[in-house]
């Protein structure tokens, strides 16, 4: 009874990675097919073969504005998780500080990015400017989970802790930052993923003013040069970009959460 | 009519405490008594009848509206001299047993040799020193109870305040930290104010059990259990136990009804 449990689990987990990569194969294959039997010019659809190669061909170029992109990105999110979660540290201590600032951060996050941008590049110098998108659409999921971690805490704990004398400090540092952990994870996940994409829309942006280096500006450019196989092969870096952002924040949190949170229990279990 | 204290068996005395909330409930109303020192003191009554705020006003968590907690024993700082003991264990999901318990005196900021030693002592007394590294979730809830009982110990508290501890728990759970509690009231000859709305529980464990009534909460009446201790389950078998049982039952019957005005009708 056990074993076959064991062997089904098994079972499950292998169809688990075996389809999507089935799936993969197949569209790639008919994609492919679709191409050469249809004799689509690469201007108007390059096959997935065709795909490869220029990025191989390509690597040089757009590896370097990979770097470009990702370096971007990873500044964008260490300013946004900082900020994020400093600035939600200080909200929660000064009430009037959150009555102040708060509106304003909402005022950023729901105005589209797409529409700062333009501005930015205006005033600040470029690669600043791409930063600066970057950090204003991944700083408020972290402000917000920060947020909402810091007022979700245990009512008997906080009773303890006044009990027991606790200073300011004592309860930020030992009760209320622990809890708010997997709050604040949780908001930096979707902040690695925002990042990316605060960065390709200010990439974007300047590459249509005609300046930058990065991959969403090196897609921009192919575009208006007709090199769609290029196009495709950036969009691809990207996609799997984002994937590695995603799975790397992931497994901090999994890391961070394994030996106490629920979260974590039922993964392991 | 209030007890008569006396300042040199008594640790701490509640004069004329009521308590209203802010929407209006009241949920005590003059109430009176003291703490003897070593007692082992069960506050019960049926739900609702302002056990828990009374226990909390006693830790200083809850001002009261009216009247005032005098503490008799000289304490430089009696808030380290209070334990306090929830329903729910209440421990910290992201810190180990040892932390856990170390917490009070952490918070202290106690010498680390100091700590090593207060909480290795209380770890021992619960039974849980194997466990000092393994994280709450992976304990049952009798041991995260266990865990709760040895933090509250570690400050070496001349009272230690237990609110409804447990509660939760299932019956072979509950009788076996019964005894364990006994024997680290024992051990410790500290000073035990115990909630429950158990009359079997605050018989087997109290040397005195105040039987409280609701709406507004007040003391009913006082029943000394002159059992000797240590009491095991030879105890709870007895007639003297169940002798005991009676009287309280009786006791606490008396109290819901002498609660109960004509056209009361928000019971619950």
């Amino acid at each position: 009874m056990n074993l076959n449990q064991a062997s089904y689990d098994r079972h499950d987990r292998m169809l688990r990675i075996a389809l999507p990569i089935l799936v993969l194969v197949l569209v790639l294959l008919i994609w492919e097919a679709v191409v050469r039997i249809n004799h689509i010019p690469p201007y108007m659809l390059p096959g997935p073969g065709l795909i490869l190669r220029t990025l191989a061909d390509d690597w040089e170029l757009l590896s370097q504005s990979l770097l470009v992109t990702l370096a971007t990105t990873v500044e964008g999110f260490l300013f946004a998780a900082c900020g994020g979660v400093g600035l939600a540290v200080l909200f929660n201590q000064s009430r009037l500080l959150e009555y102040s600032l708060y509106p304003y951060a909402v005022i950023l996050q729901v105005t589209p990015i797409v529409a700062i941008a333009p501005l930015l590049l205006i005033y600040l110098p470029q690669p600043l400017a791409v930063l600066a998108c970057a950090w204003i659409v991944a700083f408020f999921p972290v402000l917000a989970n920060t947020t909402l971690g810091l007022h979700s805490v245990d009512r008997n704990l906080t009773d303890l802790f006044t009990l027991y004398g606790a200073s300011r400090r004592q309860v930020l540092w030992h009760l209320k930052l622990p809890s708010a952990l997997p709050y604040i994870l949780g908001g930096l996940q979707i902040a690695g993923g925002l990042s990316l994409i605060g960065a390709v829309v200010a990439e974007i942006a300047a590459g249509s003013a005609g300046a930058g280096s990065g991959l969403a500006y090196r897609i921009a450019e192919s575009g208006y040069r007709l090199n769609i196989p290029r196009m495709f092969a950036a969009l691809l870096l990207l996609s799997v970009a984002g994937i590695a952002i995603f799975y790397a924040l992931s497994f901090v949190n999994h890391l961070a959460l394994r030996r106490w949170h629920e979260s974590a229990l039922s993964r392991e279990t | 009519m209030p007890p008569a204290i006396n300042s040199q068996t008594s640790l701490l005395a509640l004069h004329d405490v009521s308590k209203q909330f802010p929407n209006g409930t009241l949920a005590l109303s003059n109430l009176n008594f003291d703490i003897r020192r070593g007692e082992f003191l069960s506050l019960l009554g049926p739900s609702g009848c302002g056990k828990s705020t009374a226990l909390r006003i006693i830790a200083g968590l809850s001002a009261p509206s009216q009247g005032r907690v005098e503490w008799l024993a000289a304490a430089a700082d009696k808030m380290s001299r209070i334990g306090f003991v929830f329903q729910e264990p209440t421990l910290m999901p992201w810190a180990s047993v040892f932390d856990n318990a170390a917490l009070p005196l952490v918070l202290k900021r106690a010498a680390s040799e100091t700590i090593v030693k207060r909480v290795t002592g209380a770890l021992d007394r619960v039974g849980l020193a194997k466990f000092r590294q393994v994280f709450p979730r992976e304990l049952s809830g009798g041991m995260r109870m266990r865990v709760s009982i040895a933090r509250a110990l570690v400050t070496e508290p001349q009272l230690l305040l237990m609110d409804e501890p447990f509660a939760a728990l299932d019956e072979i759970t509950r009788f076996k930290l019964n005894n364990d509690l006994l024997q680290v009231w024992q051990a410790t000859g500290t000073t035990v104010v115990f909630v429950t709305h158990s009359v079997f529980e605050s018989v087997y464990l109290s040397s005195r059990i105040l039987v409280m009534s609701a709406r507004p909460g007040r003391v009913f009446t006082e029943l000394a259990i002159e059992a000797p201790y240590p009491r095991d389950q030879n105890f709870r078998t007895s007639a003297e136990y169940a002798a005991y049982c009676r009287r309280a039952s009786m006791a606490l019957a008396q109290a819901m009804a002498d609660d109960t005005p004509a056209g009361d009708g928000d019971r619950t």
